[in-house]
């Protein structure tokens, strides 16, 4: 095993697995989201369960906090480490005829990705850990909801948010198959894999741009 | 067809390089690249110029030792070709071609549009190989059964030139395409297990210290493969990596 977390093949492989780990948060994360469309209460009972449960709270955030800066840094290692393998570059390249514009700029997409969250946890994250870890508030299970629509108020934090999952889009349509494809998963499930993964990065942030614009447009 | 031809000149590995303008008339389309370069390096002899240096060999896309980057692409623009099968044909009067050397770290320029893969032959030394005693008892190949599925797909594989055209294409300059075969040919066949850990590891841990870059599985390796060598055998290989690791 020495040695194996410097080879190129085990950072792709880890790569891959914080992506898959991110993946279904972000499914799961789309589903809780989506009730807040369908009914108040709901979606409060499943916010207030994921704000207050234990295992949650003091497994899974850690674990998803960690994966996320796992997966920022580490392609922001790999991005250096493959500008650096062809320090001359081609006068006439031309990556168009022969790959995605999606698989050549995940760094691009990452990025705005990255200003994404940090805009979202000011308006989320660092408030809820403010109201219940420092200020130490009495836990309301109906409070959810009010902070939510509240948010979306603003047309240019919605704005911020539409063109934020509009390059999330992006980054899934070649990330959802390349994690895959990473972790050894090429065979005769391949096409039926790419086909669900363009899904998913299609359906999944078009889906939290309808939440962002129904609440925006509601309220 | 009259066309321009910017070229990479360098007059050796220690120098640095520039394109070069090079306009040449009457180029038939039926003519391959390389013999319209031929046509061009004449005409420079002639003139008492130097020619342009690049590599070629078998001319019929078996040797893998012709490269070119052209107009951005690995063996041009053309498909399931290596340089020495690209004809004129492809391009049109009045054209401007870019005609570069491979580029990566571990491909080093030697000259104008020739540079050092040796880095493939050391990754190839490193595992690349199954090791046969042949002091006159050996087994014939045959006599051990191949699934014929897994032969196929070994045969696909060994059919890798090592040309480095993956590299070339890859905005990372990874060599996991080439590699990924080396390792597939054997994996996939009963007389590649006995050393398979020990190939995948150290194929691998050559590859990296040869300064290639890593695969982010853009797909334009497999794209610009003049023999199609298929993602699937990095799929492989991770697997086999994987596998190889936890021993």
């Amino acid at each position: 095993m020495s040695g194996i977390l410097n080879s190129s093949i085990a950072r792709k492989v880890a790569m891959a697995l914080s992506a898959i780990f991110l993946l279904i948060f972000l499914l799961q994360h789309f589903l809780i989201n989506f009730t807040s469309v369908i009914s108040e209460n709901l979606f409060n009972e499943l916010s207030h369960f994921m704000g207050t449960n234990i295992l949650i709270q003091a497994v899974m955030q850690p674990v998803l906090i960690f994966a996320v800066v796992f997966h920022f840094v580490m392609g922001f290692i790999l991005e250096a480490k493959n500008k650096s393998a062809r320090k001359i570059k081609y006068v006439s390249y031309n990556g168009g005829a022969n790959s995605s514009w999606m698989s050549r700029n995940m760094i691009y997409s990452g990025l705005v990705i990255l200003a994404f969250l940090v805009l979202h946890f000011i308006d989320f994250w660092i408030p809820e850990m403010n109201y219940k870890y420092i200020q130490f508030n009495p836990e309301d299970p109906t409070r959810y909801y009010g902070e939510l629509v509240h948010k979306f108020e603003s047309p240019l934090r919605v704005g911020a948010y539409v063109v934020s999952f509009a390059l999330l889009s992006l980054h899934l349509l070649h990330g959802f198959q390349s994690s895959f494809q990473s972790v050894g998963c090429n065979g005769k499930y391949t096409p039926a894999l790419k086909a669900f993964g363009k899904y998913f990065a299609i359906l999944i942030p078009l889906g939290f741009i309808f939440i962002a614009l129904f609440h925006h447009f509601n309220h | 067809m009259n066309l321009t031809l910017k070229i990479w000149r360098q007059k050796d590995a220690n120098t640095q390089g520039k394109i070069v303008d090079y306009p040449i008339s009457e180029v038939s389309p039926d003519m391959s690249f390389l013999e319209m370069l031929d046509v061009l390096n004449e005409q420079l002899i002639s003139k008492g110029e130097e020619p342009v240096e690049f590599d070629h060999d078998c001319r019929e896309g078996i040797c893998g030792t012709c490269s070119l980057q052209i107009n951005g692409e690995p063996h041009g623009p053309d498909r399931g070709v290596t340089t020495c099968q690209l004809h004129m044909r492809m391009f049109k009067d009045g054209d401007t071609i870019f005609i570069e050397p491979f580029r990566a770290n571990a491909f080093p320029v030697i000259k104008d549009l020739i540079v050092d893969r040796s880095s493939f032959d050391r990754i190839q030394q490193a595992g690349g190989f199954i090791s046969v005693n042949t002091s006159g008892n050996t087994i014939d190949a045959n006599s051990i059964p191949v699934n014929k599925h897994d032969a196929d797909k070994s045969f696909d594989a060994a059919t890798c030139i090592g040309c480095g055209a993956c590299v070339a294409a890859c905005k990372n300059a990874s060599a996991m395409l080439f590699t990924s075969a080396k390792v597939s040919q054997f994996a996939l066949l009963p007389q590649g297990q006995v050393e398979a850990t020990d190939r995948v590891m150290n194929m691998v841990r050559q590859m990296d210290l040869e300064g290639f870059g890593n695969c982010t599985n853009t797909g334009a390796c497999e794209i610009e493969c003049p023999k199609g060598i298929s993602l699937e055998n990095i799929a492989r290989m991770n697997r086999e990596y994987l596998k190889a690791s936890t021993k």
